[in-house]
């Protein structure tokens, strides 16, 4: 039905003025160049999957070379952007027909502006770093170029992501770094918990891709369309219901994809993939990918407040929830994960609070995939030293032995915890900032929501410290196998002999610790990073924040502080049990992610397993049942008839003369 | 209304050969009940073309004997080739197509 109302909604979005959103089709020579951002890596993974065994010698350089030249090619598109007036800096480029049908007509195209340019750029540039670190890391894995056609593949599938300029293309990079991510969480897959944990994250993406799939088919119900440009054209005229509805539903993809509240729990779990992973994927870029659906959705969510409100809440308890259970995780992997659960947070809140976000949820989302890829490798940089030992309580006073580890760990901590002038501190102040300026003057939303991202600080500054300094300062806790009884180290549990790693892991870590360092300072120059978006995000004028922004940046600094003094005191001062003391309700509760998988347990899965059992019975006994019910009935009704052919012909006979008589008796009265 | 007779004739002849058919064993009596119900047809017939006056009835009764005398062929050729094999000629002995 509404496909005949399709020309007149067409019409009236020409009608519309382009604004910020209209994208100019006319693309320049400088950017035809971008199909092949998306096609190298897209041909390393093929390449890699095709030749099998015969790769294995050669096959990480190529995933390497695959991966650098997307991001030569990233440059070249950045550097045409540049050239480019900043009103003229988006671009819609047709690939392809698609799915034509009738007068549905979907074509495959890319959106080059700033803001993919941007994730082409991350993705690309920390994606290749990584894949150089997993050279080395995981040089004693006969399945290495298995391991590098999944990286590519999920380079590829992130790059169509954000490169797409239409929903349903969105939605195949969306499912396809679901599968690479699947791919690699469960890489070791011959340990069932490894296998496990890929299953979930894969289940619960699930879950939230149902929210991307539902929010398509409203918008084709709605706008007769999916590309960006005609949505967004659209969008304003919605009714508010239906904004709302396609808002709400396009939050719950992003929460599945960024592990947000209540769809985070698989992100912990995710930790069981190999390291580079763990920071590729889970850290700087896949799980970003639900901001940058909120920030591409823009138009959409401006359109409807309610689901504004709903994005910011979500992010507020994600920031606060990821904190808190951050804070009591003893394997240094999961405690990353959820620190990077609680700092998308962050970047959601921020986008979900309108024009004034957009930029700054992008900005941290770059910092962060700096800083937290960079943390992610030294953490596999430590684990490689120690024997893969994750635990902890089982690290202490590793500065000695990884120096390079250290200090580009400590960068991304200082990073992290937003101490000027590293990066984060540019990234993160503005958003707590933004947090704390009124929507609508309604004042309450300031106080709640700054103050979630200023406590939320204090606690990111404490859980980081906890992290930091229990695997690089204070006393050994690892046996080092010198048996002796000096008290210096205990001696149970397996000898580790820590080491720094080799050159093909420390410099990736190191040109990101750079980034962690200088990265923020520079974008945040001029605020060059926000004119930057401008195109894509409009310029957006600042509201006063109900508390001045220096006071702020004094309170976060003073919370930070605390934290770290918090932390030092516990964790470098006073001795780290090797064992996990009870600890209190909290921490026992965030211990296990704050019972979020008992909940989904209680509240999804056996409420799904009852249906299912139900059903199965259902099916069983009344569908089953009666058509069995009605074989047997004719089957045993058969057994009775089947007793008429007794074989004598005289029966026959005399039943054939029945049937005469009763037809001629029939025929008489009839005639009668 | 004398032809009335021939059909009530008909009907005597027809159930007699019915219940032969039905009553005895022997195969070769059965089939002279078989053969005896024909002909009461055919007597029907014949007096039903008298009625009507036209001659449909009659050519009926031709092809019902022409039929008959093929029939009575086939039959007793079954019936010989059973006794052969069976030793019998009462139809209660065939009764293979039993269940």
């Amino acid at each position: 039905m509404y496909l005949a109302q399709m020309p007149s909604l067409t019409s009236l979005a020409s009608a519309v003025p382009a604004e910020t959103h209209g994208a100019s089709t006319d693309v320049p020579a400088s950017l035809q160049a971008a199909p092949l951002v998306i096609l190298l890596p897209l041909l390393g993974a093929a390449l890699l999957l095709l030749l099998g065994r015969r790769s294995d010698r050669w096959g990480h350089w190529l995933g390497v070379l695959m991966s650098a030249g997307a991001f030569v090619v990233g440059l070249i598109l950045f550097v045409g952007l540049t050239g480019l007036d900043t009103g003229d800096r988006v671009y819609d480029m047709t690939l392809f027909e698609w799915i034509p049908a009738g007068t549905l007509d979907v074509s495959a195209g890319l959106r080059i502006d700033p803001l993919s340019v941007t994730f082409v750029l991350l993705v690309t540039f920390v994606g290749s770093l990584i894949h150089i670190y997993s050279i080395a890391y995981m040089e004693h894995d006969e399945n290495r170029r298995r391991f590098f056609a999944y990286l590519n593949l999920f380079v590829a599938a992130m790059l169509v992501l954000v490169m797409a300029d239409s929903y349903l293309l969105l939605f195949v990079g969306w499912e396809g770094v679901g599968l690479a991510s699947y791919l690699l969480i469960g890489f070791w897959y011959h340990e069932r918990a490894n296998a496990v944990a890929a299953k979930k994250a894969f289940v619960m993406n699930r879950v939230g891709d149902i929210g991307l799939l539902v929010a398509m088919m409203l918008m084709l119900a709605t706008f007769g369309s999916l590309n960006f440009s005609e949505v967004f054209a659209q969008a304003p005229e919605a009714s508010a219901g239906i904004a709302t509805a396609i808002g709400l539903m396009l939050l719950l993809a992003a929460c599945g994809k960024s592990a947000q509240f209540p769809l985070q729990a698989w992100l912990g779990d995710a930790m069981a993939g190999p390291t580079p992973v763990s920071a590729l994927i889970h850290a700087a870029t896949m799980v970003t990918a639900g901001v940058y659906l909120v920030v591409r959705s823009a138009p959409v969510f401006e359109s409807t407040p309610t689901a504004q409100l709903v994005v910011v809440i979500v992010g507020a308890v994600t920031l606060i929830f990821g904190a808190i259970v951050g804070s009591a995780k003893d394997d240094i992997k999961k405690a990353l994960a959820a620190s990077t659960m609680s700092q998308i947070g962050y970047m959601i809140l921020a986008a979900g609070l309108g024009p004034v976000g957009y930029a700054f949820a992008i900005f941290h989302l770059v910092t962060h995939g700096f800083f937290k890829a960079g943390m992610f490798l030294g953490a596999g940089s430590v684990m490689h030293g120690m024997d893969d030992g994750v635990n902890m309580r089982r690290f202490g006073g590793l500065s000695r032995f990884m120096k390079v580890t250290f200090v580009t760990f400590g960068l991304g901590w200082l990073a992290i915890l937003g101490i000027p002038p590293f990066s984060g501190f540019w990234s993160k102040d503005k958003i707590i900032e933004v947090a704390f300026i009124p929507v609508d003057g309604q004042e309450w939303r300031a106080w709640v929501f700054g103050l979630a991202a200023l406590i939320g600080a204090g606690i990111t500054a404490f859980y980081m410290s906890r992290l930091f300094f229990m695997t690089f300062t204070g006393r050994r806790r690892w046996n080092d196998g010198s048996g002796s009884v000096s008290g210096a180290g205990p001696q149970d549990g397996d000898v580790r002999h820590p080491h720094e790693s080799p050159k093909l892991m420390t410099v990736p870590m190191i040109i990101l610790a750079i980034g962690s360092v200088a990265l923020g300072g520079i974008l945040a120059w001029g605020d060059m990073f926000v004119t930057w978006l401008e195109p894509v995000t409009g310029h957006a004028e600042h509201g006063e924040p109900v508390l001045a922004p220096w006071v702020l940046i004094v309170l976060t600094l003073l919370l930070v502080l605390a934290g770290i003094a918090l932390a030092w005191r516990q964790y470098t001062v006073a001795d780290v049990p090797i064992t996990p003391p009870r600890g209190s309700a909290l921490t026992r509760a965030a211990r296990k992610d704050l019972y979020q998988d008992d909940v989904n347990e209680a509240l999804v899965m056996r409420p799904g397993q009852y249906l299912t059992r139900t059903l199965v019975y259902a099916d069983k006994e009344i569908v089953d049942g009666s058509f069995m019910g009605l074989g047997a009935m004719f089957s045993r009704s058969a057994s009775v008839w089947r007793k008429a052919q007794n074989g004598y012909v005289r029966t026959y006979a005399a039943t054939i003369l029945a049937g005469l008589i009763v037809i001629v008796a029939v025929v008489l009265a009839l005639a009668s | 209304m004398e032809l009335m007779h021939y059909i009530v004739l008909s009907g005597i002849l027809f159930s007699i050969g019915a219940a032969t058919v039905l009553l005895r064993r022997n195969a070769i009596i059965v089939f002279m009940g078989v053969e005896l119900m024909l002909n009461a047809c055919n007597l029907a017939f014949v007096t039903f073309a008298r009625m009507h006056g036209d001659a449909q009835g009659q050519v009926i009764a031709f092809f019902v004997m022409v039929v008959a005398a093929a029939e009575v062929v086939v039959g007793l050729a079954i019936i010989v080739a059973i006794f052969r094999s069976r030793r019998s000629a009462s139809v209660d002995d065939v009764n293979l197509l039993k269940n």
